[in-house]
């Protein structure tokens, strides 16, 4: 069929080319590994290549194809965040102090994906334990953005689009926790979505923030995304905030109408500072959906200023719990001098273990829980919160989906805001809104800036209906090309490939 | 039960938290065995060894079973009960956090029914709560490190907090028993101390009789037997009086209790000044509570101590210090009532129970089990036993050799009976015969008897009984011995 290099195909270009018998699972498992093999020195979307296992995936995936076996991601390979725990495979979450830790068991999205006959072919870079927009604040170095190699991919789940803009893999997963899903898609050019908070199980994803982590897919064009997202979503018992609600045939949702459909979009969305040409470009997409048939409707998020700030409470206090169990006790690290005492272990372990967000996060979250501080910062935060969701709640009854941007400038310079750290927690503030209100997102791309680095549109549906977002990111990759691009073979001239 | 000691002008305030570790075949967020004694960190998996990534699963049961303990203690059941972490690093404590309840618990204002000399009195509960038990240290099998067990790690508790309504040491001591009775009644605790599965710590202060208002308090830990919560709370009564009447003001801390020195001593100010940073745990829903399961629970809940203790008083005529031992213990008051069954005589069974079937079972320590299966005899052999007392087959004093006999041998009262040859003997003939020998064989017993030594009366009784082998029947024996020495 395509006469595409299969490392450019989508997941239903790889899918149609396997059920026709032109390729195999191995031939795909080998083409992806040697792709990852030539881009990984200038992206470093992965931490580790599972070689072997991506090969004995590929047999088994051929094997079942054999005996007439069909699904939509059997043999398709894909690349998981290494915040999945793996089982045999070493997972980092992108810090020292997860050194030398594979876990015994795999993560809920994992196992699904094994079973669905996915094929892995790596393990992909991080903010240390998600933290961070950029995946500069990993321990074992930054990821490139493939569209230019001189800035960033977005974060924290930079490893997994920056994996599949490079031709890596077809798919992957990331976890969202403010962002961390669509901001790195916007930035890389690709597909990512964010579901609702416990449409995923969270089992084997490591923990950041408990109440705001999800798990969600990247793909080069929605409809992969919703392949992908129907293999993952369902209810897990091991997850108590996993829903039981029954899970919708996503692929079938994509029906191209987006005709009568209201699309709001939110003023507060439009922020002082915002580049030029990223407003523009969403603009331009809205108005795109208009011409499809939609209709649109200005609406208001008022409390949408207080979602940093809320952010910034609710998540470093989980975490300052969550990773509290990295103590050098059981797992990974641990620092002692042969006179350490059981404080010393403690101090030595995590001061080596942890990178400098981290620890930021864990003071601040612990400062924010310390007796004294819980009303005025955790409680308030939680108050917010609160307010936030019901803004959602108000505009959702005067539209079907929100059309936003996903970030207010296409992705900056590695090392332009590292020593900035509000600056950039402001990478966030489009996106945090959602996952403090649990609701499910899209991020898609939506045009380029002059220099030629995408820009993401962001569509926001009611808590459980993924599909709504979904139908509407297909109408228009239906009706636009923006999702065709391909970033230059990374390595090669800056710049866009118009 | 116990006296209450005389602290002159001095009222204790005394509240415990009792923690007590739930009977259920799992841990609380895992399936984890919760049983003792395996290999260390044998009962362990990803979830209670706090592996990053995993999460809690709620063990439905332990909900039960601390349901049932808040219905049976007259709590009321808020309709919402929320998790929440409890933040502090300790190795024995996997996630850094010991899942909990602070702010919401799931039980709240209850009451415990305690015996005292100046009869029933109620100790208020303030509230239950569950949450998940730590694991255990290991300090002494090297000299350069300490091991971890984490067997214990996620095993449920309910911590029982009561009101400050305990005015002595032995008061809270019976309070114990009391809710230790409950517990084992419900089959959710089995109340064991000395092993840890039910703890205690102490909140003690002294104030001037008659006054309302509430001094400051100490916390006491460590004591691990009814005695020593008895002991530790006497002696840290009798330090605040002296630390007050000799001018000192009791400062709020942490004691510890040691049983070797018969003392308490402040814990380490650093050790006891946590922020625990408690806040709702993100990983777990809210427990809304549903009215007719709590119906449901309460429907099945058994007849409890201070219900059958009266119904003992009531219709066996049991003195009500009787009634008390007996329904002390389930399995006990089962028992008697077993035993009962098979012979309607409760003051001889009840005797028989609080005197030489309660002395074998604390011999055997049986009382360590939660239910006692291995009685050293069977309530209907017992029953047996009664009866051939009560139909004159036997004597009382024989019935104790026949109770030795079936202890050691096991087997029916009655064929021991007959094998031994312990029938009673109340052919009066063959008792006269033996009295007549006696008179016959003393002659100089009789003379003092006869001017007026009563008190060789029982040397003659002695002597028939022995000529008899103990069988004869004693009232037959005093009859005759009376009237053939009167000449
Ligand atoms: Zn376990």
């Amino acid at each position: 069929m395509s006469t595409k290099n299969p490392t450019d195909w989508t997941i239903a270009e790889a899918r149609k080319s396997l059920e026709a018998g032109e390729t195999s699972a191995l031939d795909l498992a080998r083409a992806f590994l040697d792709r990852a093999a030539s881009v990984e020195p200038a992206v470093h979307a992965l931490l580790e290549r599972t070689t072997d296992r991506a090969l004995s995936d590929a047999r088994a995936a051929d094997a079942r194809r054999a005996k007439g076996e069909r699904g939509p991601l059997l043999g398709i390979p894909v690349v998981l965040k290494d915040i999945f725990a793996t089982r045999g495979i070493p997972t980092t979450c992108g810090s020292r102090i997860l050194e030398g830790f594979v876990p015994p068991y795999d993560a809920d999205a994992v196992e699904r994906l094994s079973r669905a006959g996915a094929v892995l072919v790596g393990k992909s870079n991080l903010d240390e334990f998600a933290m961070g927009s950029s995946t500069e604040n990993s321990a074992f170095g930054p990821t490139a953005n493939p569209w230019d190699t001189g800035r960033v991919a977005g974060g924290s789940s930079g490893g997994s689009a920056a994996a599949v803009a490079a031709g890596e893999c077809l798919a992957s997963l990331g976890t969202d926790t403010g962002g961390s899903i669509r901001l790195p898609a916007s930035y890389c050019g690709v597909c990512g979505m964010k579901p609702t908070y416990g449409r995923v199980s969270r089992y084997g994803v490591i923990a950041y923030a408990s109440s705001l982590d999800q798990v969600g897919p990247f793909a080069r064009t929605v409809a992969d995304l919703a392949d992908v997202l129907g293999v993952i979503a369902g209810h897990d018992p091991r997850d108590s905030t996993s829903v039981p609600a029954p899970v919708p045939d996503y692929a079938a949702a994509l029906d191209g109408r987006v005709a009568g459909l209201r699309i709001g979009v939110p003023r507060e969305y439009f922020v002082p500072g915002m580049a030029p040409e990223v407003e523009a470009a969403v603009r331009e997409a809205i108005e795109r959906l208009r011409s499809l048939g939609a209709t649109i409707v200005e609406v208001g998020l008022p409390h949408t200023k207080y979602a940093v700030a809320t952010y910034y409470l609710v998540a470093p206090a989980e975490a300052s719990s969550n990773l509290a169990r990295y103590d050098g006790v059981r797992f990974g690290l641990r620092k002692a001098a042969a006179d350490a005492n059981l404080l010393d272990m403690y101090r030595e372990t995590r001061d080596a273990g942890f990178g400098a967000e981290v620890k930021r996060r864990i003071l601040l979250g612990t400062y924010a829980l310390s007796a004294g501080y819980y009303d005025a910062f955790y409680l308030k935060a939680q108050k917010a919160r609160t307010l936030i969701r019901d803004d959602f709640a108000k505009a959702f009854a005067e539209c079907d989906v929100l059309a936003t941007p996903v970030a207010p400038t296409v992705a900056f310079g590695l090392g332009e805001k590292t020593e900035d750290p509000l600056a950039m927690y402001l990478s966030d503030v489009l996106t945090i809104s959602v996952n403090l209100a649990g609701l499910p997102a899209l991020a898609l791309p939506c045009g380029f800036d002059g220099a030629g680095l995408p820009i993401g549109l962001q569509l926001i549906a009611p808590a459980f209906r993924e599909e709504a977002a979904l139908r509407v990111g297909d109408a228009f990759q239906r009706a636009t090309d923006w999702h065709e691009r391909r970033p230059p073979a990374p390595g090669a001239a800056k710049g866009g490939a118009r | 039960m116990s006296d209450a000691p005389d602290y002159g002008p001095w009222e204790p305030v005394i509240g415990l938290e009792v923690h007590a570790q739930m009977l259920t075949e799992s841990k609380l967020f895992c399936g984890c065995s919760a049983k003792f004694g395996a290999e260390p960190n044998a009962h362990t998996c990803p979830v209670c060894m706090g592996m990053p990534g995993v999460l809690p699963v709620l063990n439905r049961r332990a909900v039960e079973f601390a349901t049932r303990t808040a219905l049976a203690t007259g709590c009321e059941i808020p309709r919402i009960a929320r998790w929440a972490r409890k933040n502090y690093f300790y190795p024995d404590l996997p996630k850094g956090y010991q899942i909990s309840m602070y702010d919401e618990p799931l039980a709240v204002a209850g009451g415990v029914e305690v015996e005292t000399p100046e009869g029933t009195r109620r100790v208020r509960l303030t509230r239950i709560h569950m949450e998940e038990d730590a694991g255990k240290n290991v300090h002494d099998a090297h000299d350069d490190h300490s091991l971890v067990d984490l067997n214990r790690a996620g095993v449920p508790l309910m911590e029982i907090v009561s009101e400050p309504d305990i005015r002595s040491a032995a008061e809270a001591a019976d309070y114990l028993r009391s809710l230790r009775a409950i517990l084992q009644y419900l089959a959710v605790c089995d109340g064991n101390m000395e092993e840890g599965s039910m703890r205690c710590d102490a909140n003690v202060s002294i104030r001037r009789r008659g006054t309302t208002e509430l001094g400051t308090r100490t916390e006491i830990k460590n004591m691990n037997s009814f005695r020593s919560v008895e002991r530790a709370i006497d002696v840290e009564i009798r330090r605040q009086i002296e630390v007050v009447e000799g001018g000192g003001r009791i400062v709020q801390e942490t004691r510890l209790w040691d049983a070797d020195r018969g003392q308490t001593f402040p814990m380490r100010s650093k050790e006891a000044a946590h922020d625990y940073r408690y806040f709702p745990d993100p990983d777990l829903l809210p427990l809304v509570s549903d009215p007719a399961w709590v119906e449901e629970v309460r429907r099945g809940l058994p007849e409890l101590p201070a219900a059958r203790r009266d119904r003992f008083v009531r219709d066996h005529g049991i003195p009500p210090y009787d009634a008390a031992v007996l329904t002390a213990r389930r399995d006990v008051a089962d028992y008697f009532e077993a035993a009962l069954a098979a012979h309607p005589n409760p003051k001889s069974i009840s005797n028989w129970i609080m005197g030489d079937i309660l002395r074998l079972v604390r011999e055997r320590k049986l009382d360590d089990a939660l239910v006692i299966t291995e009685w050293p005899v069977a309530p209907a052999a017992l029953a047996k036993l009664v009866a051939l007392i009560d139909d004159g087959t036997i004597s009382g004093k024989i019935a104790k050799t026949v109770f030795e006999e079936m202890v050691a041998g096991g087997g029916d009262p009655a064929s021991i009976v007959e094998k031994k040859g312990l029938r009673q003997v109340t052919d009066t003939g063959a008792i006269e015969a033996a009295v007549d020998a006696v008179i016959a064989a003393s002659p100089d017993k009789v003379a003092e008897y006869r001017s007026g030594k009563d008190k060789l009366f029982g040397f003659f009784v002695g002597q028939v009984m022995k000529a008899t082998g103990g069988k004869a029947n004693p009232q037959a024996v005093n009859d005759l011995l009376r009237s053939k020495l009167a000449g």
